[in-house]
């Protein structure tokens, strides 16, 4: 009696924790799975108030009428409009990331740490704060209403982060395999691509997949930085569906829209969570 | 050696030449000219007229933008403590590593990850009047009647923003959070429960004055983000009821990019600027390291 009264003392925290977390957790799923089942209801379901809980019709309807449609909402296009900008985004922060961070860390040239230091600044700040500028600067250099010019905006302001990221990844690689890779006739690119890239692979990783991310996720630079609604992306192109400028508003169709944006993101993160959170936890504990 | 150091450093200069430029061009050179915008009038098209600080006068005068930069402040206060004192809870409830932890972290994370345009079509369909089956759920519950729209007042509006965000935004503060207590040696808290210190003793003479970094980053980041809160606005309320859920960067993007005064823009970004380069530096200060002064 004793014993049976100590062990349920001591697991009813463990079973009271278990409960919490799964009722929290439930209320973390539940958006995502309530707009989940809404893009799989058929139209007309998909309308009804008060609203269905689970689908009483399972139908595509609202994906085909979504694929389906043309003009400004051409969704085809803003998919691969979204994949352009995300691509763009992840390649062009990779690439000045690596390079960048691999000179800050171990090519110490003069005034590197003030280098440095001025890119954190524009961690701080996000480019909301400078648009209408930058909007000029863009204008000026003929990049507005290009994807290219959305692109350079969306990786520059990811690159303070990646370049963090590179920097620390660098400064980790042990300096002997350095020297070891020098000694044996390596030039400065080949000890960078032979010995240095292979190390701080996770730290690339990382700062490829929150470029992608930034890039597929952006609303307000293209929504500015854009005037012709064909080159939308899918974020922006969504807020055309909802604000029904192109006839009635379907909550199906807007939310088989939502699925399309949110699930690249949701299986990137769960096979690459690895990277995604350690890039995270290294640029909060640094 | 020394020509080695020299083509090293010279290599290293080549390297870093791009993002140094990239930064420039698209930060460091608009930081400078919103000053000198705000100093005209700036028409997207047509001839410039230099102004002194007129738009300034405007923008102190206007009630219009006073309010927005006003209700941007209510809105950072409500969701800044919110989003502190959930994640750290998410945070302790998940630190320890036991048999399942991993998918409520993940789960708490995962609309961290969406984006915030996505998530606010969401929430914007979730408490729709009539059809939204959040708003139902409260009719359900018998929390609100059955013709209710919450978008349709301020306070309402307000709320439906702050719980989405609260959603979208808490799993980062949480993460954050786990990083700065796993950093806490264990010993610290052992010793405090030798020494008798309740839970929340622990919390408070322990592991706050230690996770001071943590918060600070917390701090920094998440109210700058506030401040300059645009996309769940734009998509949820679209500043409404009565443009009275215009924030600070909305106005900017109105007075740019609707009225295409960006000369009025430019002199409201500087404001924006000056206000968030303040505020940051505050809790900076606040926050200081006061063992190492």
């Amino acid at each position: 009696m004793r014993s049976a009264l100590s062990d349920l003392r001591r697991s009813l925290p463990r079973v009271f924790w278990y409960v919490a977390c799964s009722v929290i957790a439930l209320l973390f799923l539940y958006p995502l799975l309530a707009t989940v089942l809404q893009s799989v209801k058929s139209p007309t379901e998909a309308a009804a108030a008060p609203p269905t809980l689970f689908p009483e019709t399972w139908s595509l309807d609202n994906y085909a009428a979504l694929v389906s449609s043309s003009g400004s909402l051409d969704i085809t296009r803003s998919i691969l409009i979204s994949i352009v900008i995300a691509v763009g985004s992840m390649v062009f922060t990779t690439m000045l990331a690596v390079f960048g961070g691999y000179g800050l860390a171990r090519l110490k040239f003069p005034g590197a740490n003030v280098v440095f230091f001025m890119i954190l600044i524009t961690f701080m700040i996000p480019f909301q704060a400078v648009i209408t500028p930058l909007y000029l600067v863009l204008a000026q250099l003929n990049l507005t209403n290009s994807l290219l010019g959305v692109i350079l905006v969306i990786g520059t302001f990811q690159l303070p982060f990646g370049l963090f990221i590179m920097r620390i990844s660098f400064t980790a690689v042990p300096r002997s395999l350095e020297e070891a890779a020098m000694i044996d006739g390596c030039g400065i690119l080949a000890t960078l691509r032979r010995v240095m890239l292979p190390m701080a692979l996770p730290g690339i990783l990382t700062t490829a997949l929150f470029g992608f991310f930034a890039g597929w996720n952006e609303f307000f630079a293209p929504l500015i930085l854009l005037t012709n609604q064909k080159l939308y992306p899918l974020t922006v192109t969504l807020s055309i569906l909802q604000t029904g400028q192109e006839g009635t508003l379907n909550w199906g169709v807007l939310q088989a829209g939502v699925v399309l944006t949110i699930a690249p993101c949701i299986l990137l993160f769960i096979f690459l969570q690895r990277y995604y959170v350690s890039g995270l936890v290294s640029g909060a504990i640094k | 050696m020394a020509s080695i150091r020299r083509r090293r450093s010279v290599a290293g200069l080549l390297m870093t030449a791009p993002a140094i430029i990239a930064v420039s061009l698209f930060f460091f050179v608009p930081l400078v000219l919103v000053v000198w915008i705000s100093l005209h009038r700036w028409p997207i098209l047509g001839a410039n007229k230099f102004l002194g600080i007129d738009n300034f006068v405007r923008a102190f005068n206007d009630e219009a933008f006073i309010s927005a930069a006003s209700f941007t402040a209510l809105y950072t206060v409500i969701i800044t403590p919110i989003l502190f004192v959930i994640g750290l809870t998410l945070a302790l409830l998940v630190r320890r590593q036991r048999r399942g932890v991993g998918i409520f972290r993940t789960v708490f994370f995962l609309p961290v990850v969406i984006g915030l345009a996505a998530a606010s079509y969401i929430w914007v369909w979730l408490v729709q009047s009539g059809i939204g089956p959040l708003l139902n759920i409260a009719v359900w519950l018998g929390l609100v009647d059955s013709n209710t729209n919450w978008l349709a007042s301020t306070q309402g509006a307000l709320g439906v923003i702050v719980v989405m965000i609260t959603w979208k935004a808490v799993g980062m503060q949480m993460l954050l959070f786990m990083a700065g207590l796993q950093s806490i040696p264990v010993e610290l808290e052992d010793a405090a429960k030798v020494d008798g210190a309740s839970r929340l003793q622990t919390m408070l003479y322990v592991f706050l004055p230690l996770l001071r970094p943590t918060i600070v980053l917390i701090l920094v980041f998440g109210v700058s983000h506030s401040l300059l809160a645009f996309d769940q606005f734009y998509i949820v309320t679209g500043g409404g009821p009565a443009q009275s859920t215009i924030t600070a960067v909305f106005s900017i993007y109105r007075a740019s990019f609707v009225s295409f005064d960006l000369g009025y823009g430019s002199a409201l970004s500087l404001i924006a600027l000056v206000v968030l380069a303040i505020v940051s530096a505050v809790q900076l200060l606040l926050l200081r390291n006061s063992d190492n002064d």
